[in-house]
């Protein structure tokens, strides 16, 4: 079970809002990189944002480049999941790949600071704020295998190769 | 029930009846990095253990994005990339040669190849009947290692193209178009099968165009069938022998089918801040333009400068427009130079960038200053995506380029041919 608060984001947030392209040489030197997250979306994310918290955003969330550092620098903010309406296909893989969960729901009625409480085995999550619930619909079995070990390098080193 | 493309190149490269829907293993022929996603990969694929990159494919790395480097950081990148290709043996493509698509598209990518390459924009090679997308550096690493990587067999779409193009308008006005008309999110998780007679009319270098921004409709990749054109193209590229012809059966399950007639078409250009904001070029006259940039992989090759020189010939850049050209390989600024062209935009008060990536991903080389706006033949128009949150990127092909050049505000090209 995960509680947090959300930080409520609009549809079509690009990877380049995520983690702007200006800071490219700060992708080598991750924990610099990461002061970094969202800044062009909102610029004081990273200072109001508190481990545990959620991303929770519109459709086509993560839109753009391939940059795996954009799911890494939220991780790294301490966000514990996304919950979007829907997001990029780029993004998804690379949030399941470094063990981010990537949540897909109804956000519309989840407000900026509502405190929620996500059950990633049940698939339901209910929002503490306004009393309500929603379900997260099922992501593909490999990708949940692969979020299950905690990102994709765990998951090789446990299996050794993709199971189907 | 015949096969799309996307079902045919995956079922080939999996050994099983692949269908939409499915999820594969398949075997990859060509991975690569670029300099801003390959460091990761590299240290992705040290920490799980990989020494050497798998036998049954090539790997490519890349160093396009900050070319020439433009500080020490993206240096040191660049330094543990050749180190990586000279310990591995994987090539190199050293700052100069050209973006990593368009080197992809002239010597590597054939028909019916699966490609994964650490940047989105990796579905370019789809212009040549290759099944190419983007994947981030950890499956990039481990598509390395392993030789294969796993996949959804994504539905497709069949975009059906009728018609011919007006005059002044072109690929570039296709494809915003199309993305103007389905959504930034309209493709997402799918293919769009370009097809027609008009798809079979356009020249690769069209092709290319469109498959590239398949991605910006959030697709997996933009397909189109290998036939007489990809033949003729990877001949004079002296790789005919990479050519074998590829198109989807005819009874193929297409969920969903858009016809488009390019006789109808105008230009377009996206505006701020994402790529389904489309207008039509002559809405937005009187909207002044700092910088115009031609390049990228979207619209930096040969018939891009070729049209750009047309109309640019004997003419100047507006006194307040700076005008930006990036040629996407060494090879098209050699046969740019060779046909007159950089001469021609250097006369018109161009400012020819080596071979790269150049302005496009705000890393270096034209960066706009606040409040000010591009109008960039690339692919997105992401806010902050040339390096400053406050300017304003407006897309649109490179003879939209060419005349906002001229007169210092968007302006439709035909009013200038
Ligand atoms: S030209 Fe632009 S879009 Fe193309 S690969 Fe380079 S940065 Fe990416």
């Amino acid at each position: 079970m995960l509680t947090g608060r959300a930080f409520k984001f609009g549809d079509n947030i690009s990877t380049d809002q995520i983690i702007p392209g200006r800071f490219a040489h700060l992708r080598s030197n991750l924990p610099e990189l990461a002061k970094h997250a969202m800044e062009d979306a909102a610029p004081t994310f990273v200072a109001r944002v508190k481990p545990g918290d959620f991303i929770v955003a519109g459709s086509n969330f993560g839109l753009g480049s391939s940059r795996e550092h954009a799911p890494l620098v939220i991780k790294m903010a301490g966000v514990k999941a996304i919950l979007a309406r829907s997001v990029a296909r780029i993004f998804f893989r690379n949030a399941i790949n470094v063990g981010l969960p990537v949540l897909l729901c109804h956000t519309d009625n989840i407000n900026d600071g509502d405190e929620l409480e996500v059950d990633l085995k049940a698939g339901t999550i209910r929002d503490i704020t306004s009393g309500s619930q929603l379900t997260f619909s099922k992501i593909p079995e490999i990708m949940l295998h692969i979020l299950d070990e905690g990102g994709l390098l765990p998951y090789l080193e446990k299996y050794g190769d993709f199971k189907l | 029930m015949g096969k799309t493309l996307a079902e045919k190149i995956l079922s080939t490269k999996s050994g099983a009846e692949a269908k939409a829907g499915d999820i594969v293993v398949a075997k990859v022929d060509l991975v690569f990095v670029q300099d801003t996603t390959g460091p990761l990969a590299v240290r992705q694929f040290r920490a799980a253990g990989f020494e050497h990159t798998a036998s049954s494919l090539e790997a490519i790395l890349f160093l396009d994005h900050a070319a020439p480097s433009p500080n020490r950081e993206l240096s040191n990148d660049h330094m543990l990339l050749r180190d990586f290709a000279y310990q591995t043996g994987g090539m190199l493509s050293d700052v100069g040669e050209g973006i990593c698509h368009q080197i992809v598209a002239e010597s590597l990518a054939k028909p019916g190849d699966l490609v994964i390459g650490a940047d989105s924009h990796t579905v370019t090679a789809g212009g040549l009947g290759a099944f190419a997308c983007g994947m981030g550096s950890t499956d990039i690493a481990v598509a390395l290692g392993l030789g294969r990587t796993w996949l959804r067999v994504p539905e497709s779409v069949r975009v059906s193209l009728s018609g011919r193009f007006p005059s002044g308008v072109f690929a570039k006005d296709l494809v915003l178009y199309l993305i103007g008309q389905i959504g930034a999110d309209g493709a997402t998780y799918k293919a769009l099968e370009f097809s027609g007679d008009s798809a079979g009319a356009m020249s690769i270098s069209e092709r290319l165009t469109v498959a590239n921004m398949a991605v910006e409709a959030g697709a997996k990749v933009g397909l189109f069938p290998a036939d007489e054109a990809t033949r003729d193209y990877l001949s004079s590229q002296g790789r005919g022998d990479h050519y074998q012809p590829l198109f989807p059966d005819d009874s193929a399950d297409y969920g969903q089918i858009i016809d488009i007639n390019l006789a109808g078409l105008e230009p377009v250009v996206a505006r701020p801040h994402t790529v389904d904001n489309i207008a039509l070029a002559r809405e937005l006259k009187g909207t002044k333009v700092n910088q115009v940039v031609i390049g990228t992989c979207t619209n930096g090759r040969l018939d891009d400068l070729a049209v750009a020189a047309k109309i640019l010939s004997g003419k100047k850049r507006h006194v307040q427009t700076r005008l930006l050209i990036a040629p996407a390989s060494r090879g098209v600024l050699l046969a740019a130079m060779r046909d007159g062209y950089i001469q021609t935009l250097l006369e018109a008060g161009a400012i020819i960038l080596p071979p790269g990536c150049g302005p496009c991903l705000g890393l270096h080389q034209g960066v706009l200053a606040s409040g000010e706006s591009c109008l960039s033949t690339a692919n997105r128009n992401f806010k902050g995506r040339m390096g400053n949150p406050e300017a304003f990127v407006y897309l649109g092909s490179p003879a939209t380029a060419a005349a906002t050049a001229i007169t210092g505000e968007i302006t439709d090209p035909r009013e200038v041919l």
